[in-house]
């Protein structure tokens, strides 16, 4: 089974800051880790390698640092690490980004699965893995919490939904995105650490993908961020005290207030 | 300080790092509450490849030395004084094995050994044994081409949860010490039984039981080295491995500083953060100095075992003695730093003491230690 896992490298800190001017993340001084959906995403794929054999690639559309998001992947067992990197995709909102990393996919050549993170820690749209697939004109199964059995032709997934779960079987090649819930990534091995040093990592730009021109960057974006805010802080709320009776009228009277 | 270490050696640091924080941080407190072995994490360390990081490559080791070793420990010991040392342990009982086994030995067990597969444990110490180690009563007679063991052995660290152990027996009792020898003795060996299960102070999630031998057959082939040789092969063993306890120690202390460094810059009291006191202050220099200063010794004697320097065994016992006094004195004054808190047990910072005490003790008291030191001085003075 030939499998395809797609990263991302975002900030480490949940808290994280807005330039006001520009509307995007200040990325100084914060540290970079793999977007923690994208860790299971790997975790599966070393899995499924492990239990079915085959060849585990990993890609990142980022800037040149995402190279050590790669290097990490590849430490915890994933076989080979691509870069997508060139100033050509910057800007690129999900529709852009899943078109260039589609092209990439198309590019790697034959391959059964694609497994995403469920979303990204910083964007959190969720978009990118449906946007691959449909790129590919693939079957997606998102939310995926476990892989019940795979053939090679068709795997059995189990779906996390708000209540409970969907069991789903897909032909393959096929893109899933996976939750927390699918398993728990591995701490890498010192042979596997030494061998993502001195792994070469393959860089690809627009010029080895050859993209429409007018369907990467900021160009090919249809979103565009008018405005990035922090949202107001919530204030403490209201604590009614007294008697029982006075209490209840009084609060009877807020809702009043509250409704008109 | 910056130790000039290698990228290897920077990775393994990392690598012990992240288990230490991600595996052992958020157990520690559990294993030292039920006292089991903590097998879960032992897998974490074991798929990570620790377990074979001073065994040679021919033997599905990593091959690199004691300095990545004490590295190792250091990392994991600074989250958990016990946890770690049911890895340290292992280590103790597999040195005899790389340094006097065979080669017919060494495929045997060490592979498995390398990969964490199986945990091993050092068995010299008995009742009426400890620092005298010569006292030993457990025999191993020859029997056609067998040894029969009898006898018991007790405080064994991994003793129970460990499959194979080198094992100290006498072969010949009228030549006293140098009628002892090595013997690997592996679990499940009719004759091989396990005794009571240790209640600790410290070091809690590791296991401490005795080892029962009671007409114990073992093949001859298991005999380490040569008849008589125990002692030698009980003497570079540890030799190698007291820097590993020494790491231990560094770690303990190292851990329980960055705790109270943490914990007085945020307690507030008068108003303002105990840190910006100079008696706490003063305090913190010290300990951070302490630690600093054992670190030097632990890394400087592991360099020295590595680089192939036959006669370590005063710098050893400096690296132990002192690593471990530091780690006694800095958790005392980190519990002191956590004031009425640091007596509780729902903070981390009682567990760093009682972590510690055992280092001052085991592997060769800090007595002990200082008369292999003195030993060594007058040696050198008188030649």
């Amino acid at each position: 089974m030939n499998i395809i896992v797609c990263i991302k490298q975002v900030p480490e800190t949940t808290e994280v800051r807005i330039n006001p001017e520009t509307n995007t993340l200040i990325r100084e001084g914060v540290k970079s880790i793999i977007n923690p959906f994208d860790m299971y995403a790997i975790e599966e794929a070393v899995r499924l390698k492990e239990k079915f054999g085959g060849k585990t690639t990993v890609i990142s559309m980022g800037p040149p640092q995402a190279d050590a998001a790669l290097r990490e992947a590849i430490s915890m067992g994933i076989d080979e690490g691509i870069l997508i990197c060139d100033r050509a995709f910057a800007g690129s909102d999900t529709w852009a980004t899943s078109y260039t990393l589609a092209g990439a996919i198309k590019k790697i050549g034959a391959f059964d699965l694609i497994i995403c993170g469920k979303q990204a820690s910083d964007g959190d749209t969720a978009q990118v893995g449906p946007g691959i697939s449909t790129h590919l004109n693939i079957p997606q199964v998102t939310y995926v919490k476990k892989v019940e059995d795979a053939t090679d032709k068709s795997m059995r997934l189990e779906r996390l939904m708000e209540e409970g779960f969907e069991i789903i079987e897909a032909p393959l090649p096929l893109l899933i995105t996976v939750v927390k819930e699918i398993n728990e990534p591995r701490i890498p091995s010192l042979k596997g650490m030494m061998r993502a040093k001195s792994a070469k990592i393959t860089t690809w730009t627009q010029k080895e993908l050859g993209l429409d021109p007018q369907s990467i960057g900021l160009c090919g974006s249809p979103t565009q961020v008018v405005k990035i805010f922090t949202p107001p802080q919530r204030t403490g709320g209201q604590i009614l005290k007294g008697e029982v009776p006075e209490v209840v009228d009084k609060l009877v009277e807020l809702l009043k207030n509250e409704i008109n | 300080m910056d130790y000039l270490l290698t990228d290897e050696q920077k990775m393994i640091q990392e690598l012990a790092h992240k288990i230490a924080e991600e595996k052992i941080r958020p157990v520690a407190a559990k294993y030292d509450q039920s006292e089991e072995y903590p097998w879960d994490v032992i897998k974490v360390i074991a798929e990570s490849d620790l377990f074979g990081l001073f065994i040679p490559e021919e033997y599905g080791g990593m091959g690199v030395g004691v300095l990545n070793l004490c590295l190792a420990t250091e990392e994991l010991s600074r989250a958990c004084g016990g946890i770690a040392v049911c890895y340290a342990a292992s280590a103790l009982g597999t040195f005899p094995i790389v340094l006097f086994g065979n080669d017919e030995q060494k495929k045997k067990y060490l592979p498995d050994l390398a990969k964490g597969k199986k945990v091993a444990a050092f068995a010299i110490t008995e009742p009426e044994a400890g620092s005298d180690a010569s006292a030993i009563k457990t025999n191993a007679k020859k029997v056609g081409n067998h040894y029969v063991l009898n006898g018991l052995k007790h405080f064994i660290t991994n003793g129970g949860d460990a499959e194979t152990y080198v094992v100290i027996a006498m072969t010949d009792k009228t030549k006293g010490a140098r009628g002892a020898s090595a013997f690997i003795v592996e679990k499940g060996t009719p004759g091989f039984t396990f005794g009571k299960k240790e209640d600790k102070f410290g070091i809690r999630a590791s296991s401490t039981r005795e080892l029962i031998f009671t007409d114990c057959k073992i093949p001859q082939e298991n005999l380490l080295a040569k008849e008589g040789m125990g002692f030698i092969v009980t003497m570079k063993t540890f030799d190698m491995s007291r820097p590993g306890v020494a790491a231990q120690a560094l770690g303990i202390a190292q851990g329980a500083l960055e705790l109270a460094v943490k914990y007085v810059h945020e307690r507030q009291q008068f108003g303002k953060s105990i840190s910006s006191f100079q008696g706490i202050q003063w305090m913190l220099a010290d300990m951070a100095t302490e630690v600093e200063a054992a670190r030097g010794l632990v890394y400087s004697t592991a360099r020295m075992v590595d680089a192939g320097i036959k006669d370590v065994a005063k710098e050893s016992a400096m690296a132990k003695m002192y690593a471990s006094d530091v780690a006694m004195k800095v958790t005392v004054d980190a519990l002191q730093l956590f004031g009425g808190y640091g007596y509780m047990r729902d903070y981390p910072i009682e567990k760093y003491v009682r972590d510690a005490k055992i280092t001052q003790i085991y592997e060769g008291t800090n007595q002990i230690q200082r008369g292999i030191i003195a030993l060594k001085l007058i040696k050198e003075m008188a030649k």
